[in-house]
């Protein structure tokens, strides 16, 4: 997809390059007594592809419809590009929504859905630009028809369009793709990723679908409970989790309790359950007393208990359960003292392990992670599971 | 066998409860065309004298003329009014929005007759000089129930994300209200105005109680009903209806091409 | 499932997350509708229902003290036809109860059987239209348009044809005779018979299109689920169609059984002057034969407290919460 001459001339006139920062300071809403978003600080870099995540109800819509003017923060101030908009409204804001599901007009056909705002704004040549942005998401040929008369990742393309028509300083999409199957979900998020690059506008993405996410943004961050639990590169955030929440919504944990028994210099090493584990310090919160190590079950190798290696890092137990899902297979062990650990192993042509068999689990100690022992263990797999 | 039966049940009911429906519309029909001069009672043979001359019998066309200007005029006030009554109570939170609703739902419950004595006992009690206006004030009040109902459910169904889009695409309060909700309330809005109207027209009770000597169309026949009803009355009554068919015949029409339209894929 | 997830319920008992999801509001559970209602507290709505609503106090509220106030008005010694003098006369009351308790009575009467006669031919009418004819748009679109159609032309009319009807020497007199339903000397016009005959007709367009729209929604799966859990069809109906279809019967029975109680056009038409007058009818000419406004207006406003007392009462015994 190219940006046509007449999109390019416009974005000059209209709005800076690289769209503009978005700053949140201590913002707080609050719906009677319940608490949406709780004392959120947040900075997204001008031109960045940006991603709220978490559960339903954790708040990341309600900060969206924030930034957007929807909704008035309790407490708090918002600036974009510098400018404190905390007090304007909607629509004298530089930014525009891709709503969830849509909401495009029904009783206008699509081109008059995508020039509505340029005409609202009284941008002088409205139509040549809804006709190149209209052929930048390959809908020219669809401008007369009625947003019903149209599939599903058509409806979500005239969305984008009539939002990204308009060169906003910051482009909000709320759950984009949540209403598409899944074959198109994964395709229109390739394609959502290129027509950022190409408009360089900054995107903020709010999803609860943490591969959508990953797959898709820059920066990432978790939100639990109107908080952001961590914020950082997709890569970063799945390595090295901060929070159980983290963990184990983002992707799956082995999250095991412990106690620090020895400092070893880079290393601590820790007791959970009679078993040594070794943490490196840099990856874990806490260096001291008891301590939650996460594990990702994929980093776990499961041996026959007559295999064993010598040294730390060692879960000897039983197998209690097998499924075998093609690519891989995932087996639930019963560690004694520790509880069941998931482990998932790709089928490379290695001997499987039965139910009921003796086995051991292995895993290096790079991949170990250690969190605050006060925390709850089991934080984020609910929310994880509903999805 | 014994199912046979229970399956023509259902129609067989059904259709005898649309013939007892339909039965007396078509001796209003049928009865516009007897040669039965003033006292249109028993079958007197078939004329088009009637359909010729619909004016023919003294004070038919006036009150007519009256029922018309009076719905019309009723049906425009109460379709505001209603309206903006339906939007402010789906769309903005009150504090005495039980009670709000509970004065629109009472009217509806209240009897005809008690609703026109109650007027009428207003207006006695003001001295209000009872003619058109007074009719059209009853009117509008009776109708504005009918509006704010049809139209609160249309108002309800109505994506609230459609303004939150257009306030997002830089249009004002008041350019969203008149480019997006009220393109979309339209359909909702122009069946309460043809209820309204539709009830208007055709009110004796309330009328008859506030009305004072001004004749309407339902009046005028309840009147004549002692006497015999002239089948001008019935030219006009049946005239009425094959208009009233038309356009709600053409609305269905026109509303299941758009749905079509709107569903294409 | 997944191997986590089945940990995660080994493990039940410890709790919800920490932060405690799912308080009152998530946010995404929210309909669109309240969110909006949340975020708009402006004056707005209060210009808009404002106008509406000064109308309404003016013109049924004032009123109905108006005619409270009426009612107990006394005619002070040797004033003229239709002057009254305030007063707090309540003897008014007595006075009409003990007059015309038995028109009272046989309005709701009248009105009760009329209901009951509306529902047993609407459900079936609606039943047809909404479930049987579920795919046949068309034939459903005309049937709809029939139902609403006696509204195109004038009621008093509609009346009036039921009169010619029922006319002693009508078609449906001469059957109904030749059957010996009907003696030979019987009648059917100026009968208690015709009044809740016109009532019915009347009014069984109310009754019929609320329970339309709530058969409308009827899922048609849930009557093959029942039928294929060993109800035959009455079990069905009993305890699966009809209980879906309650709001669509209270709002029918509702709609028939007010107005038809307050009617005196059938009353007046198709009854005789002495057993059949409906309340409306003595409300009517209290008003401007006899020109007592105050015990008019007494009655009226008794018809109103008793309609609302059993509206109340029945609402409560078969209650749905919506109801328009």
């Amino acid at each position: 997809m190219v940006l046509t001459d007449a999109a390019r001339d416009s974005r000059m006139e209209t709005s800076e390059d690289r769209g503009a920062d978005l700053r949140l300071s201590s913002i707080t809403k609050r719906f009677d007594d319940f608490v949406a978003v709780d004392n959120l600080d947040l900075t997204v870099p001008a031109g960045s592809f940006f991603a709220l995540l978490g559960p339903s109800g954790c708040g990341k819509t309600t900060t969206l419809r924030m930034v957007a003017g929807l909704e008035r923060p309790t407490s708090g101030s918002i600036s974009i590009g510098g400018q404190d908009v905390t007090k304007t409204s909607a629509y004298e804001r530089p930014v525009n929504t891709v709503f969830q599901s849509y909401a495009l007009f029904p009783h206008m056909s699509v081109f008059d859905n995508v020039v509505f705002g340029l005409k609202r704004r009284k941008v002088k040549d409205a139509a040549a630009q809804a006709k190149a942005v209209l052929e930048l998401v390959e809908l020219s040929h669809l401008g007369a028809r009625r947003p019903a008369q149209l599939s599903g990742g058509q409806q979500q393309r005239v969305a984008l369009a009539r939002a990204i028509v308009n060169h906003p300083a910051v482009l909000l999409l709320d759950e984009p793709l949540g209403a598409l199957d899944m074959k198109l979900r994964r395709q229109m998020q390739g394609e959502l990723k290129k027509i950022q690059m190409d408009v360089g506008l900054t995107f903020i993405h709010v999803t609860h679908d943490q591969e959508e996410a990953m797959t898709m943004a820059d920066t990432v961050a978790v939100m639990n409970a109107g908080r952001v639990e961590q914020m950082g590169a997709p890569r970063d955030l799945y390595d090295l989790p901060k929070t159980p929440f983290v963990a184990n919504f983002l992707g799956k944990s082995n999250l095991v309790a412990g106690t620090i028994t020895e400092d070893l210099g880079d290393t601590v090493a820790l007791n959970a359950g009679g078993n040594r584990i070794m943490v490196h310090k840099s990856r874990t919160t806490s260096t001291v007393g008891s301590v939650l190590v996460g594990i990702r079950p994929e980093k776990l190798q499961i041996l026959h208990a007559s295999d064993a290696p010598a040294g730390p890092n060692q879960l000897r137990g039983r197998v209690s359960d097998v499924s075998f899902t093609g690519v891989s297979t995932e087996y639930l062990v019963d560690i004694p003292g520790i509880g069941a650990l998931g482990v998932f192993s790709q089928n490379r042509g290695q001997d499987s392990a039965e139910r009921g068999d003796e086995v051991v689990l292995v895993w290096d100690t790079a991949h170990t992670f250690g969190l605050a022992g006060t925390e709850d263990a089991l934080s984020g797999i609910e929310e994880a599971a509903v999805l | 066998m014994k199912q046979a039966i229970g399956r023509w049940v259902i129609p067989v009911l059904g259709g005898l409860a649309f013939v007892f429906l339909l039965v007396p519309v078509a001796y209003v029909f049928a009865y516009s065309f007897n040669d039965g001069g003033r006292a249109n009672l028993t079958w007197q043979g078939f004329t088009l004298d009637n359909w010729g001359n619909p004016c023919g019998a003294p004070a038919v066309c006036e009150s007519l003329a009256n029922s018309l200007q009076i719905s019309a005029v009723a049906t425009v006030f109460a379709t505001i009014l209603g309206t903006a009554i339906a939007i402010g109570l789906v769309r903005y939170r009150f504090k005495f929005n039980a009670t709000a609703n509970m004065l629109i739902f009472l009217p509806l419950a209240t009897p005809e007759v008690v609703l026109g004595a109650s007027l009428l006992a207003q207006f006695l009690n003001v001295g209000a000089d009872l003619g058109i206006g007074t009719i059209i004030l009853a009117h509008t009040m009776f109708c504005i129930s009918f509006v704010v109902v049809t139209v609160k459910a249309r108002v309800a169904s109505l994506d609230s994300r459609m303004e939150e889009a257009a306030a997002d695409l830089y249009a004002s309060p008041v350019q969203a209200f008149w480019r997006i909700t009220f393109p979309l309330l339209l359909p909702g809005i122009v069946a309460a105005a043809l209820l309204s109207f539709a009830i208007s027209f055709d009110d004796f009770i309330i009328t008859n109680f506030n009305s004072g000597n001004v004749e309407t169309f339902p009046k005028f026949i309840y009147v004549a009903a002692t006497r015999g009803i002239p089948a001008q009355a019935n030219v006009i009554g049946s005239a009425v209806f094959l208009i009233a068919l038309v356009i709600v015949i053409a609305v269905q029409i026109l509303s299941a091409r758009r749905a079509k339209m709107l569903a294409a894929r | 499932m997944s191997l986590l997830a089945t940990r995660r319920q080994q493990q039940t008992g410890a709790g919800k997350g920490k932060n405690g999801r799912k308080r009152n509001k998530p946010e995404d559970f929210r309909s669109p509708g309240e969110v909006a209602a949340d975020k708009r507290k402006s004056h707005m709505g209060y210009w808009l229902i404002l106008p509406g609503f000064i109308f309404m106090l003016l013109f049924f509220v004032l009123p109905v003290f108006s005619l409270l106030a009426t009612s107990l008005y006394t005619k002070p010694p040797g004033a003229d036809i239709g002057q009254f003098a305030p007063a707090l006369q309540f003897s008014n009351y007595a006075v009409v109860l003990q007059d015309y308790w038995a028109e009272l009575i046989r309005s709701f009467g009248f009105a009760l059987i009329a209901t009951v006669a509306a529902l047993l031919i609407g459900y079936p009418m609606a039943y047809l239209v909404a479930v049987r004819l579920r795919h046949r748009n068309l034939l459903r679109g005309i049937l709809l348009v029939l139902i609403i159609a006696p509204f195109f032309t004038s009621f008093i009319l509609r009346t009036q044809a039921w009169k010619q009807i029922l006319a002693d020497e009508s078609l449906v007199v001469s059957a109904l005779q030749a059957v010996a339903l009907l003696p030979e000397d019987g009648r059917l016009t100026a009968t208690a018979f015709a009044v809740v005959c016109g009532l019915t007709y009347n009014f069984l367009p109310f009754m019929t299109l609320p329970i339309y729209a709530s058969l409308e929604r009827l899922d048609t799966r849930l009557l093959e689920a029942s039928s294929d859990l060993y109800s035959n069809a009455f079990t069905t109906f009993r305890r699966v169609t009809l209980p879906l279809s309650m709001p669509g019967v209270m709002a029918g029975t509702l709609l028939t059984f007010i107005p038809a109680s307050g009617d005196y056009i059938n009353a007046a038409l198709l009854g005789n002057n002495q057993d059949t007058t409906m309340i409306g009818q003595v409300i009517d000419s209290r008003f401007f034969r006899v020109v007592d406004y105050p015990g008019a207006s007494a009655l009226s406003f008794i018809l109103m407290l008793a309609i609302l007392a059993l509206v109340t009462l029945y609402v409560r015994r078969f209650g749905t919460k919506e109801l328009i």
